[in-house]
């Protein structure tokens, strides 16, 4: 059930972020789905208490991959869809723990957070990177044999 | 001779004009460039170089002629990821020979101008469904789900408006988060709402610079190194805006 009500609302969610985004008309319903299978990738692992860190990283490098192959296919710029996968797996809860926790004066717990939040942002980043060191990759192999 | 020197112009002219629409539009800078010099090249352009910063473009032609360079500036951006892709398809046509030079320019000519947005109503809607689900999607109750939708779109709408009044991205980002922190507080305050945090925490998301930041990497990864620092500066600062907007509400309870 829950399951269920996470996939809808991440769903919609990464749509809606298409059209804040202006993303055309007819890619909204793929940005919908790469948000949905980065984040249920996510829900899942944090569920089998894996590390939120290592999560993010395998849910951004999907999400990566995917928008990869929907560039390729569907012939538009990557980042339509990579952005839309992305703003799920932003550390927006931890960001605002440590921020409040900075307010209230409790700098040890806000500087934990802090670097918690920071590590999942470069995972994000990682997993950026990784996809597009695959992409490069594939575009490599299937140049050599012409040249 | 002289008919060959127009020809660069012109040629030039299209590169730039491509160029500055996808700058403007949110386009990563490996893109701009990559794509100024692909669309030179099939117009028979041996040597181009182009160098992109967020806030400027640097474009060459080489040829038999002395070296023609021209710069254009950059001050308003937005995020049209509809524009991009335009650009993006024309410039593929442009590669493969099905448009001329004259009529290239006039379909980016025509890009340029035209509004191809979401109507500002279906953007403030899209960002507080967003918000919603996003309560949802951090485990917060159903409950919350109307006031967080609430505060997202209220979020958004006063981002795009005190904009228009003040165009300094970062006071009008801190606004709209002290905006989204009080209406929440009212709501829990009122009992309409119940968890603060989570509701802040899912109206807040339609402001996260979630391109800015994805760009940044992309540019960095790319090589760009002035691109993409400067797009983590800029992405930097709306968090901290948005963060400080939060705290000044949060210090008050």
């Amino acid at each position: 059930m829950m399951i269920v009500e996470q996939l809808i609302t991440s769903f919609i969610a990464s749509a809606a972020f298409g059209i804040i985004f202006n993303a055309p008309k007819s890619s909204l319903i793929k940005c919908g789905l790469v948000g949905m299978l980065g984040w249920i990738i996510y829900i899942i692992m944090t569920i089998q208490s894996y590390d939120p860190i290592l999560a993010t990283l395998v849910a951004a490098v999907i999400v990566a991959v995917t928008s990869q192959i929907f560039a390729k296919v569907y012939k538009t710029p990557i980042i339509i869809f990579s952005v839309a996968g992305v703003i799920p797996l932003v550390p927006g809860g931890l960001a605002y723990d440590a921020m409040r926790n900075f307010v209230e004066n409790d700098y040890n717990t806000a500087i934990n957070l802090a670097a918690k939040a920071l590590m999942i942002s470069g995972s994000i980043a990682m997993g950026l990177v990784v996809s597009e060191v695959i992409n490069q990759i594939i575009r490599n192999a299937k140049l050599s044999p012409k040249n | 001779m002289n008919n060959n020197k127009l020809l660069t112009y012109d040629i030039m002219e299209v590169c730039l004009l491509a160029g500055s629409i996808m700058l403007r539009s949110g386009a990563e800078t490996y893109r701009v460039e990559d794509t100024m010099m692909r669309i030179a090249e099939s117009f028979g352009v041996k040597e181009s170089h182009s160098y992109v910063t967020p806030t400027g473009i640097i474009f060459s032609i080489e040829g038999s002629e002395p070296t023609k360079t021209k710069l254009i500036r950059i001050t308003d951006r937005t995020t049209d990821l509809y524009k991009v892709t335009r650009v993006n398809s024309i410039s593929r046509k442009i590669s493969s020979g099905e448009l001329t030079l004259e009529k290239a320019y006039h379909l980016l000519k025509e890009l340029e101008t035209a509004n191809l947005t979401f109507s500002i109503k279906i953007q403030v809607l899209a960002a507080a469904l967003a918000s919603g689900c996003f309560l949802i999607m951090f485990q917060g109750d159903w409950v919350d789900f109307l006031p967080a939708f609430i505060a997202g779109g209220a979020g958004l709408w006063s981002v795009i408006y005190i904009h228009r009044l003040v165009p300094i991205k970062f006071f009008s980002e801190f606004l709209a988060s002290l905006i989204i922190g009080l209406l929440s507080f009212i709501f829990v305050k009122t009992g309409i709402g119940q968890e603060l945090d989570k509701i802040i925490i899912g109206a807040v998301m339609p402001l996260v610079p979630g391109l800015l930041l994805t760009n940044a990497v992309r540019d960095l990864m790319a090589g760009h190194l002035v691109s993409g620092l400067s797009k983590g500066a800029e992405a930097f600062l709306t968090a901290f805006a948005i963060g400080s907007g939060i705290a000044v509400v949060v210090s008050f309870l």
